[in-house]
This record gives C-alpha cells, structure tokens and sequence, in this order.
C-alpha cells in the first residue's frame, strides 16, 4: 500500500502563478487536486459517503451535433420528421426516436432537455460553449464544468493516485482547466483496450535508477543561483516528478482496465471503443473520480442524416443503458450526475443531400442520477421546425448552473481571473424541476 | 531479435555511422573546421539601446536592486532560437557561434542567422496569428487558417513595415482563398445564421487587444463596472466600423448601405450606432471605407497605443512574458515600465520594422540579464524578477519543447534544407506530442506550472524514446557514443545540443563516472540515458 500522506501536504500546493493566484482565487490553495493524493480508493469513498450530495459528474459527449429529431425529441408525423417513426419509453407519452429501445426503457431514472440553446453555430467554438458554459472569449480560457468541479471540491479526507477528471476518447476537445490551471485539464485516454499512455517506464532496473541520480544532480545545478521558489512554488517539476512516478507504479490504474470486469458486463456495453469507454467510466467514478467524459463523435450529419445518426445511435443506446444499470447495481447512481450532451442540434428541414445542418436554436440533452429529478420533460420545440425559440427554453450555462447547484457549489461565486476580471462560476439559471428532490 | 536480424541491425548501423561522418560529424565535432557565422554588418542600434540601459538602470537603482549579471552568448542564443524558429539551436550552429570572434557582436550576428532561417517567418506568424485570429479552426470553407498564417510568413520574410501589414488585415477584401489577408475577418463568421458577413463584435473585441493591447470587449455588455474610461458605446462604436463588410459572390465587400444597430444595455430598442473611435478622434479621417478609415485611424504613426501593443507583443514573444501585463490591457495614459515608452518611439521612428524591433529587445539591458546570480547564497528574488533585473523563467510553450527534441537528435540544423523526410516525420511527430502536450491556446501567457501528463510524456512517452534509443539515424546519442573522440567531449556535445550550455563540473564529473570504460552497446545506452536525463530536466522544458 501507499503511504498514507495528508492531503495538507505541501506538494499539493500550488501552480506556477501560485503567488498571484492563491491571492485572489478561491481555493487555490488546494491548488493541484485535481490529481488525488495517496490511499486507497475505496477509503476515499468511503470517507465522502454519508453526505447527500452527488459526488461524481460523467458526461457523455456527442461530438459533431447529434440530431434532436433523430434521439430525444422526435416530431413522428409530422414533415420534419421526414417519416421517420419513434418509439414509446418508460415514461407515458415520451418518445424517442428509433433505436433507443434500451435508453427508452429507463426513462425514469433521468431527464430530458429538449429546448437547449447556444449562441455558437460553429463546431469549436460551441464545443467550448457546452463544455465550459462560457463564449469564447479573447485573451481567456474558461475552465470545463469537471475542471471547475475537481476544484471546488477537493477530496475531503484521503484520496488516491488516479486523476479526478479524465477525458476518454477526447479527440480534439478535451476537457480544460482553463484559467484554473493546466493541473485540472482533462487526463486523456484513448481506447480502454488499450493500455494508459505513457505510463510504462521504458527501463527498469539500474538503467531507471541511474537515470533518476542524473536527474537530480541536473536539478541541483539548475538551482543554484535561481529563485528559490522555482521548483516548489513554480515549476512543480520535481513534485510532478515524483507524482507521475507513483502513477506509474499504481494498482489503482486497474481501473482503466476494463478487461477485468466480467466478460458479460463488457459485451452490454458493445464491442467498440466507445463502450468500452463508458465501462471504464463507471469503473472510474467507482474509483473516485470525480469527472469523467466520454466522447462518441460522428454526429455532424450534413449528408444522408437520418442513416448515419441511426448508426451512431446504434453504438450509444447499448452502451448508455448498461451505464446506467451498472450506476445502479453498485448503488453509484444516486451519487453520479449523467449529462448525455452535445454542442448544438441539427436543422429541423433537411437539405438536398438529405443531411440535416447546423442548429443550436433548441436541442436536446439527457440529464439524471445524483438526486435529480427523473422522468421528467422539459422544452418542447415547434413540431413545424419554423420557431427558432424552444418554450422553456434552456441555455447550455443553464445545465452548468444547475449541475454545479445539484453538487452544493455556489455557482454566483466570483472567481478572480488572470485577467484581473472577476467572473461568476456559471452565468446560468439552475433549472429547478430537475432540481425538486434535492 | 534473431541472430540474423541483429547482424543485418548491425551492418545498417555501420553502414548509417559512416554515411554519419560523411556528413560531417566530425566537422560539427570540432569547430575549428567549421565556417564561423558572419559579423554583422547590420550590428545592433546603438543609440537606442544605450538609451534603453540608462532607462532599466536608473530603474533598478532607484528600486535598490542589483542586477542579474549578463546572460553569456549561448543562453541569448537559445531564448532567441526559441523565440524566433521555435526550437534550441543545433550543435553546429552553436560551434559556428563560438567560432565568432570575441570582439564581434555576438547577438547581432545571431539574429543575422536567425532572420536568414527558414524556419523564422513561418514560426513568428502563427504566434502573430494566434493573437490576430486565436487557434479556433473556424467556419467551415469561408476561413482558411493555414493561407493566413502562409501570408503572414511571407510578410514577415520581406519584413514588411508593420503598420501595412494590419492595416492590409482590417481592410482586407475578396476572397480569403486569393486575398489570404480576409481570413482575419472570415473567422468571426457565424455560419447558419442569417446575416453572413463577419462578426463585428468579435472583430472588434480583435482589434481592439490585438493591434491596441486594449480589452474594450470587457464593456461589450454593460458599463466598466472598474472605472469611467470605457462605456458600453465606445465598443459598439468600434464594432460599428465593421458592419458594412458583407459576404459576396466576390468574397468580402465593403455596402455603404449597411448600418449598425444593436440594443444597449438599459435600452427597450436597438439604436443606431455610428462609426466612432473610442480615442484620439482627431486622427481618424472622416471619408473613405469604414474599415480603411479604422485600418489609417489604428495604425497612424501618432496612435501610441498601436506601437505600444506591438512592443508589448514582441517582448511577450522573446521574454515569456509581457512587458505591461496583462498583454493586452495597456493603461492609456501610462504609467509605462521602464522601456515601454522608449521602444515605441524606436518602433514608430524605424517605420514600423520589426526585425528593428526585435533587435532592440534582444539587444537590451534587461533581455541579457541572466537567470541566476553569480552567489548561490544570494538568489534571485521575485523582486529582481518583476522589474526585469533578471530574466525570468517561464514555461516553453509545447512545440518549443517538441521542436527541441527533435533538434537536438541532429547535430544539425533542422532548417529548410534539411531533408524533405525529415521534416515531414517531424510534422507527423510534433502533432502527436502537441495534443498530449496539451496547448495553452488564448491563455499562453498565462504560467502554468508542468503537469502530469507533461511529466509522463517527457519520461515514457513516444517521441523522446526514438529520439534518444541507441539509433544511429534518429538519434544524436548513438553518433556521439561512437565518434566523440573522448567521455569529456561526448557530454559536452549532449549539454551544448539539448541545453545550448556546457556542463557545470559537478555535472561533467558525475556523467564521466558513468561512461567511463564503457563501450559498445552499454556506451550506447549510457549515452541515450544521459539525453533521457537532459530532456527531463526542468531546464529543458523552461526557458532561462
């Protein structure tokens, strides 16, 4: 076992503008805990239980633009649908569009957005939207919703070597700490079949020892002469070092290693990496995670949509009904918020190549788990595709207000930025039918 | 591996090793036979820079704090190699370097060298460009990033005066494939939406930090809520300048028919707003195109905030860090740091060239100061650091890091006459290194601190390993293991290609210990561990 080491431990401190930012930052004195310090995980678990609160956020991202017509918000019959038919769900008189049987039959445990609206109509800079809650804006970089969540709450007694916020397919796009630092960004996975990158040592033996003794005698000399608060205060190199290290030689990374669930709980989650990455999820949160993305792309239909949303659909109804069948048989669900999010919808008129484009005048997402309100619909959109505002409308800040609010974070609390702005957590509204149990 | 694939290793690695020498290892070896660089003919701006040094220096005195001693010429050559191609510079350079009479002024030939390297204009333009357009890839087919950054190196390897150069960004028309230029207003556009032309409010929120170091866009909703300088108008205004481009069959066109309305903060409706400056409205001509009166009005000559922004720029590029911090929140009427002022001048009076400008940095008081004290005892503090009596250190930003690795694997300079392979493995590479990396994007100037992730790609990740493995193609270790003459001499060239330094003797003592009487493949591995170990060092990810 590790040695058991007290999260007041100084190498926990600090970034490098740790000086300017643990000044006007709230918290940053907790500064890199977005990596969890030594103990086992089920201790860390087990020492946040008893409270009412979610404690882990996994969103499943559907990179491209996922059709709303096509997912959580089919209008059968009428001409946008282009008749494409929908299916029945738990909940009477909700429907979904075809293929997702499976998702459909648990619709009570979780919610549905469908008047969800952004000001982005292009791809990265609303992928930044949704994740963030923010616009891009000149000169700053809005931490993500986990990056945020990793911050505001630090592990309460003892935690583990693993990453609290991971990112598992990111693509591009994963998750950043923005202005919190680059010590909350996302740790990025690929395919769970594969092993974590780099975190095999590439020697062993005398080799790695030598290598590590010339190490430190380059840091001494590098020293010398040199602010003394370099090492500790700002490059936080040798304490990165020595953490990365312990990584390496973790039996915690065993939970990115899915093969070691039993063979019929890897096959509901399908064969492909996707699925594979929503297992290592929940295997992940079980761990103590505290945010865990999971990116399924190909959603951005401009041609033929209605077949190549079918096929992605095809891969995430499986694997977000085993997700969430999997939260539940470990008692993990009342203490998960699930967000199924995208960053914008799909034109309700398709176009001469049958494709839908790019629509971020209301679309869907699916919200449940962590004590949020299920079965429950919220936004309705204009069966003509005409309107380009949704009734109840919901702007994606809205979802991070409420998810922060969900968590107990004071999502109007200023933060001081880099730029010497102060700039409230979320600019949202919670939304308070998801919000009625809590 | 099979007897027979080791002896077929073998004679590929004798046969790699003597095409090696015929390449010239030992030329690189031995500076002696090397061609030193040229003295500059241009030098370096005296006048200026001894101005510049009266500045720091009363600066320093009056604060009561000593100066940092003077940075030696390889460490100025390894901030401005950084700066200017994006990666260390390679072992020959370096020996072409010392070989530099003592009396020659060293930084002035070196950035005769640099200026003249291919590398220069396409690595200053897409730092350029990432404060003119950000890193977003933009609206599908209307926005092409690469053609941008493509012109923008061209400029910059004509050197073309500054001041065009914007103005040619904000006036720019047509179409952004054959005017690359109107890439600076085809990125605000939003597609899907109904009006098709830029984005005035981002083209304006742009302008204003980019070209002015000034954050206008914080009113861009309501009033400062942090003083009375700027109010919600004064943005709109701004933007206003931009709401006559329109997207047209011929690309960007200026409709005199267009205005510009949008509803102010308190206002029940939207409200016309006329193209107003939000400062200096006497320079600002009242006929003409609005974008090229905007583009006149920016880059006058008496438009101080225009000069100070790029200064704050360049110095941010070549430092790690701005002059005026926040780099593009520049107080209007000062006050200034030392130097600002002073640059501007020189910046205005050169005609806006900024290889004058960037010389001037380079050649500056406070640029050549050192890292470190001389007296361990007394190291530098945060204090020296702040008022530039010390260079300060600050991350390098991750394609430094990768273009350093892959740099310091040749003995050679990686420049445009490298072979075609070669540069095409190094794109393939870098862009593999740079999404586990991770980039900072808009906050680069924003320190952070190495990350774990960082740590575990620099220790096991790809790139280092086949670039420091016993390989005599890819790897510089594997050369230096068989043809330094000497342990002595083998070490110094690893310190000199990864660190652009010599050894410390402490240094030197400790590695000869492990070298010594090794051969073969042991020596092989003792070398690659030695490169592991420099590239691990905090100093090889950090500028000093």
């Amino acid at each position: 076992m590790e040695p058991l080491i007290s999260p007041t431990f100084s190498f926990d401190c600090g970034t490098s503008v740790h000086l300017d930012r643990r000044a006007v930052l709230r918290g940053a004195a907790l500064g890199s805990l977005s990596w969890m310090t030594p103990l086992a995980t089920h201790l860390s678990r087990a020492a946040e239980s008893g409270k009412t609160r979610p404690k882990s956020l996994i969103v499943i991202w559907l990179e491209g633009g996922s059709s709303q017509l096509e997912t959580f918000d089919p209008h059968p019959g009428e001409n946008i649908a282009y008749g494409a038919a929908a299916i029945s769900t738990a909940v009477a008189g909700l429907q979904f569009g075809e293929g997702l049987e499976r998702t459909g039959a648990l619709a009570n445990d979780f919610s549905i957005l469908r008047s969800v609206t952004s000001k982005e109509g292009d791809h990265a800079r609303a992928i930044y939207n949704a994740k963030t809650g923010f616009r891009p804006f000149p000169g700053l970089v809005h931490p993500a919703i986990g990056a945020v969540l990793c911050h505001e709450m630090p592990p309460t007694v003892v935690s583990t070597d693993l990453p609290r916020h991971i990112s598992i397919l990111p693509g591009s796009t994963p998750s950043r700490g923005g202005y919190l630092g680059a010590e909350f960004d996302a740790f990025q996975i690929g395919d769970p079949s594969q092993p974590v990158p780099d975190v095999a040592e590439r020697v062993a033996g005398d080799r790695a020892t030598r290598r590590l003794a010339s190490l430190s005698v380059l840091e001494q000399s590098f020293a010398a002469g040199r602010r003394a608060d370099l090492a500790s205060e700002r490059t936080l190199h040798q304490s990165n070092t020595d953490r990365a290290r312990r990584l390496m030689s973790s039996e915690q990374l065993g939970a990115f290693d899915i093969s070691a669930a039993p063979q019929a709980e890897q096959e509901s989650y399908g064969d492909h990496p996707f699925g594979r990455g929503c297992l290592a999820a929940l295997r992940l949160v079980e761990a103590g995670a505290r945010c865990v993305e999971v990116t399924l792309n190909g959603w951005d239909t401009h041609v033929n949509n209605r077949e190549n949303q079918r096929a992605r659909i095809d891969l995430l109804d499986p694997a977000l009904a085993a997700l969430i069948t999997g939260l539940k048989a470990r008692d993990l669900y009342a203490d998960t918020i699930l967000l199924v999010a995208t960053e914008f919808g799909r034109t309700p008129k398709q176009n001469i190549a049958e494709g839908r484009d790019h629509w971020p005048h209301g679309f869907s997402a699916l919200i449940g788990g962590g004590g949020l309100a299920g079965g429950r619909v919220i936004g309705e959109t204009d069966p003509a595709g005409e309107k380009i505002d949704p009734s109840a409308g919901v702007r994606v800040e809205d979802i991070h207000a409420t998810i922060l609010t969900a968590f107990g974070v004071d999502y109007t609390y200023d933060f001081m930025t880099p730029i010497g702005r102060p700039l409230a957590i979320s600019e949202g509204k919670p939304i308070p039918e998801l919000l009625a149990k809590l | 591996m099979s007897p027979f694939l080791r002896a077929l290793w073998k004679l590929a690695l004798i046969g790699a090793l003597s095409m090696g020498a015929a390449f010239g290892i030992n030329r690189i070896l031995e500076a002696d036979q090397l061609v030193p660089l040229v003295d500059s003919t241009k030098g370096q701006p005296s006048e200026a820079l001894s101005s510049l040094d009266r500045e720091w220096t009363e600066a320093w005195a009056k604060a009561d704090l000593t100066p940092a001693p003077k940075a030696d010429r390889l460490t100025v050559a390894r901030r401005l190699s950084l700066a200017l191609t994006g990666s260390v510079p390679s072992l020959e350079e370096i020996r072409r370097l010392e070989a530099l009479p003592p009396e020659a002024d060293a930084t002035a030939a070196w950035l005769d060298h640099l200026f003249a390297d291919d590398r220069y204009p396409p690595y200053l333009a897409e730092r350029l460009a990432r404060a003119f357009v950000g890193v977003e890839p933009g609206p599908f087919l209307v926005y092409r990033r690469r053609r941008l950054v493509t012109w923008l190196a061209e400029q910059l390897a004509q050197n073309r005066p500054y001041d065009e150069l914007v103005r040619e960004l904000i006036a720019a028309e047509g179409i952004w494939t054959t005017n690359p230029a109107a890439n600076f207003l085809t990125v605000s556009i939003v597609q899907g939406e109904d009006d098709k032309g830029p984005d005035e409010e981002k083209l304006a929120a742009r302008t204003a930090r980019a070209f002015l170091g000034i954050s206008l866009d914080c009113v861009q909703c309501h009033d400062d809520k942090f003083g009375d300088r700027w109010d919600q108008r004064d943005f709109h205004q701004l933007a206003s300048f931009f709401a006559q481009a329109e997207m047209t069959l011929t690309g960007l066109r200026e409709n005199a028919d267009i205005t510009y309305q949008t509803r102010l903060l308190g206002d029940a409706e939207p409200s016309t707003l006329e193209p107003i400056v939000p400062f200096a409205p006497d320079l600002c001509s009242e006929n003409g195109p609005l974008r090229a009166r905007l583009a006149t009005w920016v880059t006058a000559p008496e438009n101080r905030p225009f000069a100070r922004a790029a200064v704050n720029r360049v110095w941010s590029l070549l430092c790690g860090r701005a002059l005026c911090d926040p780099i593009d929140d520049i107080p209007l009427e000062g006050p200034y740091p030392a130097g600002m002022e002073t640059l501007a001048d020189a910046f205005i009076a050169s005609g806006f060239d900024l290889q004058h400008l960037i010389r001037l940095v380079a050649g500056s008081a406070a640029f050549s100061r050192d890292s470190r004290s001389e007296d361990p005892a007394l190291p530098i503090t945060a204090e020296q650091e702040a008022a530039w009596a010390a260079f300060p250190v600050t991350p390098l930003r991750p394609e430094q890091v990768a273009g350093s690795v892959i740099q310091a694997s040749s003995l050679s300079a990686l420049d445009g006459s490298s072979h075609i392979l070669d540069r095409l493995r190094r794109f393939g590479e870098t862009r593999e290194f740079l999404q586990r990396f991770g980039d900072p994007g808009e906050s680069e100037l924003i320190e952070h601190a190495t990350t774990i992730p960082q740590r575990l790609l620099l220790m096991n990740g790809k790139l280092v390993e086949e670039r420091t493995a016993p390989n005599p193609i890819l790897s510089s270790s594997t050369r230096l293991a068989h043809y330094a003459p000497d342990d002595a001499h083998a070490i110094k060239s690893a310190f000199l290609a990864l660190l652009t330094r010599y050894p410390a003797e402490t240094e030197a003592a400790h590695f000869s210990t492990l070298l010594e009487g090794q051969t073969g493949d042991e020596r092989e591995r003792r070398m690659a561990d030695l490169h592991w170990s420099l590239i691990n060092s905090t100093e090889f990810s950090w500028n000093r």
